[in-house]
């Protein structure tokens, strides 16, 4: 193994300090040093979008990043987005249209609508497509997606509101 | 046949939401590649680069030099290995070339990714260095890709050992086929394409062997573990007992993972020769090129009918290409198709014979409808075909020649009985939904602008439910194995509920739906029973998930056991509260005297005295509540539906676009209508990729075109429109629950009415006539040529 790097990340709001070989990618990191397997890999090309976690607020592919270049970023993953008994809308909304079959890419496709959502906080059908053209999903045709994502959005801008 | 069984549901039925879906969403679900176990090893495989060549030396030593590798071993290392990989279908009377196919090549290597060498390191990064750095010489041979001229005179040759491409010739007949063309009016032929495809989950494959002291545990993301495990023990020289293998959550299968792999076979072999865990996780690029692909079948289609439209007999030609070697069940992937090659017409000559054929290429096996969509595919356009040959309205052609709903159980003319079955009604109800009144006229408006919009349909039924092994096992189709199910219902103490199934479900949401029936059967809440699956230590045996076969076998399994437990709970309850077992029925979750409903136990109250004071129980009565129920069922079931397909395309530049899908499918009675809707979502966006952008390319040296998801297309959210479905529910009489499977429906019934619609489309400008991939470039050339 080739000499270590420091790195410095916070992930899912707790500071963690790291060493990394250089050329360690984003997602080994969060997988196999952090323990964060949620975030998963289905691709050499940055085609698929298992990988897709939020890098100081906006989702990337974890996978065609270096570790090293989030030095200093917070990084937020699935496990952080929401977890059982105080699920993220998203992830209640994807359970509820059944947007899930196999759940591979799942946690991707969440942290890419979550990304949607707050930059198009009311996305139409044709919005949503487009938005998430860059996650694969080989079960649900996506139908269901929209679906999660559409009602999502809604309970979200409910919450705003109510805020 | 058995009795429909009609009592009130309180689960079955019911959109209830997935049990699966808590873990999935919150990144909590343990996928193969999330575990390990300390002191694991990563393996990279170095794999050929090239179609067909001699392995003329591998030289390991730089790769070995490194302090990070730990072993790197090639195919003469592996000569304990007791047997090449295997294939299990022996059809009596046929013969099958089988070339020897080994984990690791021994001497020459057949196809693009053709494993050479396996390297072992600790370090997941520094493995696929130490690979780079294992040098293979190797002697390139003249290779061999094309299907149809592959039995030429002088062809190359991809085992010249056989002296010829072919692997075997299979046939499938029934009535009299020269009758059958003689009294026909008018007979169509055309070549009909299936283009080769790859499964391509979105968790690719992966496996973490761990021998120690004489056992064997294998994780591995497979539609099938039981099968494996009998395959490790077999080529390992292990008794099975001693092998446990896991599915743990599968990302996906779709026929890629109902496989016995030769990965899985050298991890396990490497773990025991270096004692240690030994994991493997696929690449994509790895998928792309060495997981087995689908489909890959040029047919010649002949079908022939009367002048007024009735059908006297289909004859398909089968060329299929095996790739360079066979798989678990490579050559017989064709063949399932011809047991439908009708369709869902009573045609009363039917004919298949199918030819396959080696090539220097990755081999083909199941992948998501295995034979059925390509034979769906040659009836459904070759109707479209006819229709327009005789003059007649396509769907007057399919109305004409539908076997109607009063002959079922209909026997086909090949013999083949379909369970159940009511094609007009799903028809109808699909002409409805889609309400054309507005099309002529969007159609018109359309062609103003230089947009072509089509509408093609297709009228489909499957064989599913795979069982029965009667007619699938060694004295007839000639499968080495039986595919019935088995399942376990155990009570716990408290009165929850353990189900053990010998199916593997990764993705279908069986786990919710068993769930559902048991529920019912035993009168608790869903969220009590747990269904345990993909795990050979842990309770039934099975033959795993594919084929649609998980709810037609293996949960009428479960609820054939749980029906076992019901009636040890009845002799229980009788006996406690003094009444006669008949009369014990179940009511508000409770087991009742009937007429006196206060009069009673709960599931839980029964396991209690069952597991606690079994003394109370009638004399001699086994203490415990728990039943096993292995099924075996007597026939297929034939799910069935109708599908429209609007599309439009840009004359232009040849851009197909779906934009309107509507499907009605009929599975039998719904146990969880969400679940059946999404299974139909993901196989019509299957087959829409396959009919429009999926395609698995190699050039005429053998090289793979399409290595990654860059080039290899699969559909995106923004490709696909939303989908309108619904569903007609015709119970089979073949189980109790009179269930059929639905899981391959959408990708079965799809690409011809895809197809169907660009053609319908296309029309107007003079083509007549297309293969698959109907890409920009096929559909303006075809635009073109029909122009010029």
């Amino acid at each position: 193994m080739s000499a270590t790097v420091p790195v410095q990340v916070t992930v899912n709001g707790q500071a963690r300090k790291v060493d990394v070989e250089p050329r360690t990618l984003l997602v080994h990191l969060l997988r196999d040093q952090l323990g964060l397997t949620g975030t998963h890999v289905g691709c050499d090309t940055s085609n698929c979008g298992a990988c897709t976690v939020h890098v100081d607020g906006e989702s990337c592919k974890s996978c065609t990043v270096l570790a090293v270049q989030v030095d200093g970023s917070e990084v937020l993953t699935i496990e952080g987005l929401g977890q059982e008994g105080n699920l993220h809308p998203l992830q209640q909304s994807f359970q509820n249209q059944h947007g899930l079959q196999c759940g591979y890419c799942t946690p991707g496709m969440i942290m890419a609508a979550a990304d949607l959502l707050q930059r198009n906080p009311d996305p139409s059908e044709a919005e949503i497509r487009h938005g998430l053209e860059g996650n694969l999903c080989r079960c649900t045709g996506y139908h269901n997606i929209v679906k999660a994502v559409t009602e999502a959005a809604g309970t979200l801008s409910t919450t705003q509101v109510n805020a | 046949m058995t009795a429909i069984d009609h009592r009130p549901a309180n689960h079955v039925g019911r959109s209830q939401l997935r049990k699966e879906d808590p873990r999935l969403i919150t990144g909590r679900a343990t996928y193969v590649d999330d575990i390990t176990i300390t002191g694991v090893l990563h393996a990279a495989i170095v794999r050929s680069p090239e179609a067909h060549a001699k392995i003329v030396s591998i030289d390991a030593s730089a790769a070995l030099e490194r302090d990070d590798v730990v072993a790197v071993f090639t195919g003469e290392d592996m000569a304990d290995l007791l047997g090449p990989l295997p294939m299990a279908w022996v059809p009596p009377g046929i013969e099958v070339n089988n070339p020897p196919h080994w984990p690791l090549a021994r001497g020459t290597v057949k196809h693009v990714g053709d494993p050479v060498a396996i390297v072992l390191s600790h370090d997941k990064y520094a493995v696929i260095d130490a690979a780079e750095e294992v040098l293979v010489e190797y002697e390139p041979l003249p290779v061999c890709t094309d299907i149809e001229t592959a039995l030429d005179d002088g062809a190359t040759l991809t085992h010249p050992d056989f002296g010829t491409n072919k692997c075997h010739e299979w046939s499938l007949g029934g009535g009299d086929i020269e009758a059958g063309f003689a009294a026909a009016d008018v007979i169509i032929e055309r070549r009909v394409v299936n283009h080769r495809t790859s499964g391509a989950p979105i968790e690719p494959r992966g496996v973490l062997a761990d021998y120690r002291a004489g056992a064997l545990t294998l994780h591995s993301s497979t539609q099938v573990p039981h099968f494996v495990r009998l395959f490790l023990a077999l080529l390992l020289g292990l008794h099975e007992e001693k092998i446990r293998v896991i599915a743990p959550e599968v990302g996906g299968g779709f026929g890629a993972k109902l496989q016995v792999t030769g990965e899985e076979v050298l991890c396990s072999w490497a773990s025991r020769r270096t004692g240690r865990p030994v994991k493997w996780i696929e690449t994509r690029s790895e998928h792309m090129a060495v997981c087995h692909h689908g489909r890959d079948q040029v047919a010649t289609v002949k079908l022939g009918a009367t002048r007024d439209g009735r059908l006297t007999a289909i004859h398909s030609k089968i060329l299929a290409d095996m790739g360079a070697y066979l798989m678990l069940l490579t050559p017989s992937i064709p063949s399932l198709g011809a047991f439908v090659m009708s369709g869902v017409y009573d045609i009363p000559a039917v004919q298949t014979d199918i030819t396959g054929i080696f090539t220097n290429k990755c081999p083909t096996d199941a992948i998501r409808g295995a034979g059925r969509p390509e034979a769906t595919h040659m009836i459904e356009v070759c109707m479209d075909q006819l229709a327009d040959e005789l003059g007649m309205d396509r769907l007057e052609l399919r109305r004409k020649n539908f076997i109607p709903k009063e002959s079922f159980p209909h026997t086909t003319a090949l013999g083949i009985v379909y369970d159940s079955g009511d094609y007009h009604g799903s028809l109808d109800l699909l002409m409805e939904k889609l309400d054309l009144n507005a099309f002529e006229a969007e159609r018109a408006e359309a062609a103003t602008r230089g947009i072509r919009r089509g509408i093609g349909f297709s009228t489909y039924t499957e064989i599913c439910g795979l069982a029965p092994s009667r007619i699938t096992g060694p004295a007839g189709f000639g499968l080495q194995t039986g595919l019935w199910e088995s399942a376990i219902v155990r009570v716990t103490v408290t009165g929850s509920v353990a189900v053990y199934t010998g199916t593997s479900p990764h993705g279908q949401g069986h786990e919710t739906t068993m769930a559902q029936v048991v529920a019912d059967k035993l009168g608790v809440e869903p969220d009590q029973v747990e269904i345990m699956h993909g795990d050979t230590g842990t309770g039934a045996m099975g033959l795993g998930t594919y084929g649609s076969r998980t709810t037609a076998v293996g949960t009428e399994a479960v609820a054939r056991a749980a029906d076992k437990v019901v009636t040890k709970a009845r002799t229980i309850v009788s006996h406690m509260l003094e009444a006669a077992p008949e009369d014990i029925v179940l009511q508000d979750g409770r087991f009742v005297v009937k007429g006196s409903p206060d009069k009673g136990m709960a599931l839980a109250e029964i396991s209690g005295v069952a597991h606690v004071q079994p003394e109370l129980m009638p004399e001699g009565t086994e203490p415990g509540l728990e039943e096993t129920s292995f099924y075996d069922p007597a026939n297929f079931v034939f799910p069935f539906g109708a599908h429209a397909c609007i599309v439009d395309v840009e004359e232009d530049t040849g851009k197909v676009k779906v934009v309107r899908y509507v499907a009605v499918d009929d599975c039998g009675p719904a146990i969880n209508p969400m679940i059946i809707d999404g299974q139909v979502h993901g196989g019509i966006a299957h087959a829409i990729g396959q009919a429009l952008y999926e395609h698995v390319m190699y050039d005429e040296d053998g090289q793979l075109v399409t290595g990654t998801f860059v080039d290899y297309a699969l559909p995106t959210a923004a490709e696909l429109p939303s989908f309108e479905t619904d569903r007609t529910e015709t119970p089979s009489p073949v189980n109790s629950l009179g269930v059929k499977g639905v899981g391959e429906a959408g990708t079965i019934a799809a690409t011809p009415a895809v197809m169907n619609a660009v053609i319908d489309a296309l029309r107007p400008l003079g083509v007549t006539y297309l293969n698959m991939p109907l890409n920009s470039e096929s559909v303006w050339t075809a635009i073109q040529e029909a122009r010029a």
